[in-house]
Order: structure tokens, then C-alpha cells, then sequence
């Protein structure tokens, strides 16, 4: 396949189109209208349905209508939109129901700025809804990798019956660069996956001949509402093989530079940077925040690394909760924050990396 | 090798475009990495916009870099706001019809290109951005020219009538970025 120039939310966009998304409804925000935009005229051409909704909370319960069909259905939104959006995931966590859906984060917290920002971490990994309940959060840092997440994302969420997310920012969402596109699913692989959700699905089954499918986000038996926590914990725990993280140098680090999505790309060329001028630095760089890389920390020689320095667009700091979950206290653990729209400078990285060496 | 440019002007010269066309030449004629990144207010017209392209043959990390290896000023704002981010002995494009500003530095080559005025004597001040754009090409030789054009041309596939102006625009701009390179 050639590489195409394209637009992070475009070949998002695209990108779901060819795992099979047939079915989007959404609420415009800056900075992820090109999704819409661009799933506007694209899913008319293969037989699909764009909704442009209401409001967010609209949107998001066509998503679950068109996600219980067993349709592959996906909304996407930026912060202050997602949160609007926080009642309908947790239902459809809550009822089991596979969909894919993408945070293009601007900053925040409340209607925020327009600007690309990282302030959703916690939400999206601790809490999207209520109810305590858990998706796989994908990190992209680059447009190839937001376009493989969100081709994947499609199958995990089929898999698991579950909400999955794509934590972009609004970098990630504007920037344009050379990609090269997944393979487009035809109609019949489409329609293939879909009749694998019949057992589950609202499709109309043959009471005569079929079992009834009943779909409901929670159970007024207590019982069977515990079981569901506990089948659901058990389905959390499993992704642990699912992990996904680049690590760089880890094998002479003495200061290990974590960060992901844009922030992620960034330090990862101030690492590349750093070695050249001869220092000792390494990377841990989630691909999935949610199931967190714990490894790639627990694993490190805590007699050899001095420090950690965690780089996010938030501020306070919210990864570096994970990161000292993992670390448990066995060295220092420093910050690089930036937020606001105001994005990450290489240089800065590179300035609290060199501070640290010493 | 990484290469930083930055496009700074207000809404409405065709900063964004000017960027984007350059980046995507360069993903249609090489293998090398590029990225294209454009900053902008709520605003459609009149508010200040500026893009990023970064060139690179390894991955790249910053779509915007801490500093500029060339810095494309379309108005007067623009200049005293970037001027700094320039790296010693790189170079500052100037539209010098509307940026009149004295250019407080003497360790940068600069390329005067009055592309106002040149565009509103083809007849369609819109061109101003493919005038500047000839001319950053002409002088830094960064992608071949004729890939760039073939890119305009197939951007501007829709509009066949306005490819003879802007194919004018194009090479009087790359005149002027090479007359200009030949003086260093």
C-alpha cells in the first residue's frame, strides 16, 4: 500500500470505515470535526449511517440503539463533549455492548480551550461513567498509530462486549502525516462479523426457534448485578495480555522518560537527542493506558535508574499516578507539565532529562 | 537531518495552504518523514495563523520544533512575535509589501518577496501563498519543483481555469527564491 497525506482525524475516520463501521452519531467540537466531517460523506458510500445528533447525550445513546444490533458503531467528541457522554458509556459498559469511541482532548478542565491538551487520563482510565466499570484505552502518538489502534479498537470492543476508547489530543487530531491504510474490509466480511453478534444482538430472533436476546444495563436482582461486577472484573483482569508500550534504552538507563500520545512522540525524540550528547536516558512509552504497561516500570534495576521523569500536556500530573503504582517509591519520580493548548517543547524535555543525569 | 519551517501570517493569506501543499509534495516525491501541523484561533479570517512543516529522514517527534530553520512571515505581527524562534544563520522569508518592521537580527539571510503586490498585479491577491511558496522552494531547493507544482495542480484539479495564474505565480516566485540564492 502507498503511504496517503492525511489528517489524524481523517484517517481515524477512515480507518474505521475499513474495520467496518458502519454506523456513527456525533455532536461537533473542536478539535475532532474532521471526524465527523469526513464520516459524513464517507459511510453513505458503503451503505453505512451518519447521524449528525442533537447534543452529545443524543449522540451517544443512537451509538448504543446502533451498537445493539451488533452494527459496528462509533462516536467521537473532545473533553468537555466526552464527559457529556459519560452516562451513555457507562450503560453500554454496563450492558455489555461493543463500541469505539475517540477523545480528541483540548484542555480543560470545564469548556477548557480549543488547544490540543492531555487532562483526560484519569477520566478516561479510572472513570468514563459511573459505576466503576473499565475499557481498553488506546494512546496514539502518531497518525500510523491512531489509524492501527482504531482499525484494532473495532475487534477488541467485539471481542470483550465492551466500550473501547482512542485517547487522541488535539495535536494527533490536526496534524497531518504520511500513513499507510489498513486493509479495506468488503461488505461480506462486514456482514460477517455482524452475524457473529446474533447470539447476543437485537436482531429479531425466531421466539419458535431462537433464544430471546435481552439487553439491559443493570439487574434489579442484586445478585445477579454482583455477578455481573465480578464477570466484568474478570474480563478487566484478562486484559493484562493486552498490554501495549514502547520501551527505548531501558537496558543502561539511569533516568527513564515516560509520557504518552503526543507528549509520547515528543519525548521520544528527546531521548533519541540525549543519547547522541552521550547521556544514559531511556523510554516508557504507553500504547495502552488502560491496561497500563506496570511491567515496564516494576521490571527496571532500581540500583541503576536514578529517576523517572514523567512528561504530560496536564496539569496536575496524571499518569504519574500509574507510574507510582509501579515504582512503589524505589526512586524519584520528576514531572515536565505543560497545559492549556500551550504544547510540549522538545527542548524543555531534554533541559529536566539533563538535570536529572546529573 | 530534520528541517523546521514555520509559516506565520493572519487567517485568510493561505498560510495553512502554502504549508500543507509543501508537506504534501514532500510525502508524494520522497520517502523521507513529514509532518504538517497548523495553529489557529476560533477564527476563519483575520486572527493570527501560523503552520508547522517538519522534514526528516527519522521519525519525527516535535511537529513543532523549539526553533525554525526558516521562518515565513506573511505580516507585520508575525514577525516580532517569531522572529526569535529562527536558528542563527537561518532564513526569514518576508511578504516585504506589508511587513515593514526593521528586522532586529544580522546573524539570518533574508529573502524579500513583496508578494502582496505581485499577487494584486496578476490580478488575484488569493496567489500571494503560491508567490511565497515558489520562492521558499526556489531558494532551499528543499523538494524539486516540479513535484510542488505537481501537487498544486493536482490540488487545484477541481478548478482547471486558475491553474495558468497560479501556475505564474508559482515561477515568479521561484525566480525570485533563486535570484536570491545565486546572491548568497
Amino acid at each position: 500500500m502507498a503511504r496517503v497525506f492525511m489528517k489524524g482525524c481523517e484517517a481515524i475516520a477512515e480507518a474505521a470505515v475499513r474495520s467496518g463501521c458502519r454506523f456513527f452519531a456525533g455532536y461537533p467540537i473542536t478539535p475532532q470535526n474532521e471526524i465527523p466531517e469526513y464520516l459524513a460523506r464517507r459511510l453513505p458510500e458503503v451503505g453505512g449511517s451518519f447521524v449528525q445528533g442533537e447534543s452529545e447525550v443524543a449522540s451517544i445513546n443512537m451509538v448504543y440503539g446502533a451498537a445493539q444490533t451488533g452494527t459496528r458503531a462509533m462516536t467521537s467528541s473532545s473533553s468537555c463533549g466526552i464527559s457529556l457522554m459519560s452516562e451513555g458509556v457507562s450503560f453500554m459498559a454496563s450492558a455489555r455492548i461493543p463500541m469505539v469511541y475517540v477523545n480528541v482532548q483540548r484542555g480543560g478542565p470545564g469548556i477548557g480551550a480549543i488547544q490540543p491538551a492531555q487532562q483526560d487520563y484519569a477520566q478516561a482510565t479510572r472513570a468514563s461513567g459511573n459505576g466503576g466499570f473499565r475499557m481498553m484505552v488506546f494512546a496514539p502518538a502518531t497518525v500510523q498509530e491512531a489509524v492501527d489502534m482504531t482499525y484494532a479498537a473495532f475487534d477488541y470492543a467485539q471481542r470483550d462486549r465492551n466500550p473501547v476508547l482512542i485517547l487522541a489530543d488535539g495535536v494527533l487530531g490536526t496534524i497531518m502525516e504520511p500513513v499507510t491504510l489498513p486493509e479495506m474490509r468488503s461488505q461480506e466480511e462486514v456482514a460477517q462479523l455482524k452475524a457473529q453478534c446474533r447470539p447476543w444482538a437485537l436482531v429479531g430472533h425466531d421466539p419458535e426457534k431462537e433464544t430471546r436476546s435481552f439487553i439491559a444495563p443493570g439487574n434489579w436482582d442484586t445478585k445477579k448485578q454482583q455477578q455481573k461486577c465480578i464477570d466484568n472484573a474478570a474480563l478487566y483482569e484478562s486484559w493484562k495480555a493486552d498490554v501495549q508500550v514502547e520501551e527505548l534504552y531501558l537496558d543502561d538507563a539511569e533516568v527513564v522518560i515516560t509520557a504518552y500520545g503526543v507528549s509520547g512522540r515528543i519525548a521520544r525524540s528527546a531521548v533519541q537527542n540525549l543519547r547522541r550528547e552521550g547521556l544514559k536516558v531511556g523510554l516508557i512509552r504507553p500504547k495502552t493506558v488502560s491496561p497500563f504497561p506496570y511491567e515496564s516500570y516494576e521490571k527496571l534495576d532500581f540500583n541503576r535508574v536514578k529517576a523517572i521523569l514523567d512528561v504530560e500536556m496536564s496539569i496536575p500530573a496524571q499518569m504519574v499516578t500509574d507510574v507510582e503504582l509501579a515504582v512503589k517509591g524505589r526512586c524519584a519520580i520528576e514531572t515536565c507539565l505543560h497545559s492549556g493548548g500551550e504544547i510540549m517543547g522538545r527542548a524543555e524535555i531534554m533541559d529536566a532529562a539533563r538535570k536529572l543525569c546529573r | 537531518m530534520e528541517r523546521n519551517l514555520m509559516v506565520a501570517g493572519f487567517g485568510g493569506q493561505g498560510v495553512m495552504t502554502l504549508g500543507k501543499f509543501l508537506a504534501e509534495a514532500t510525502c508524494d516525491s520522497t520517502d523521507m518523514n513529514v509532518t504538517f501541523f497548523p495553529s489557529y484561533g476560533a477564527e476563519q479570517r483575520g486572527g493570527t495563523a501560523n503552520c508547522y512543516v517538519v522534514i526528516s529522514d527519522e521519525d519525527i517527534g516535535a511537529p513543532l520544533g523549539d526553533s525554525m530553520d526558516d521562518l515565513i512571515v506573511m505580516n507585520d505581527p508575525s514577525l516580532n512575535k517569531f522572529l526569535y524562534k529562527l536558528v542563527s544563520g537561518g532564513t526569514l522569508f518576508i511578504n516585504s509589501s506589508i511587513v515593514k518592521s526593521e528586522i532586529t537580527r544580522d546573524d539570518i539571510q533574508v529573502v524579500k518577496v513583496p508578494v502582496t503586490e505581485m499577487a494584486l498585479e496578476m490580478g488575484n491577491p488569493k496567489v500571494l501563498n503560491i508567490i511565497m511558496l515558489g520562492a521558499y522552494v526556489g531558494y532551499t531547493q528543499v523538494v524539486p519543483e516540479n513535484v510542488v507544482w505537481d501537487t498544486i495542480q493536482h490540488k487545484l484539479g477541481k478548478k482547471p481555469k486558475l491553474l495558468p495564474l497560479n501556475k505564474q505565480a508559482f515561477e515568479a516566485g521561484l525566480k525570485i527564491g533563486k535570484e536570491a540564492q545565486n546572491r548568497q
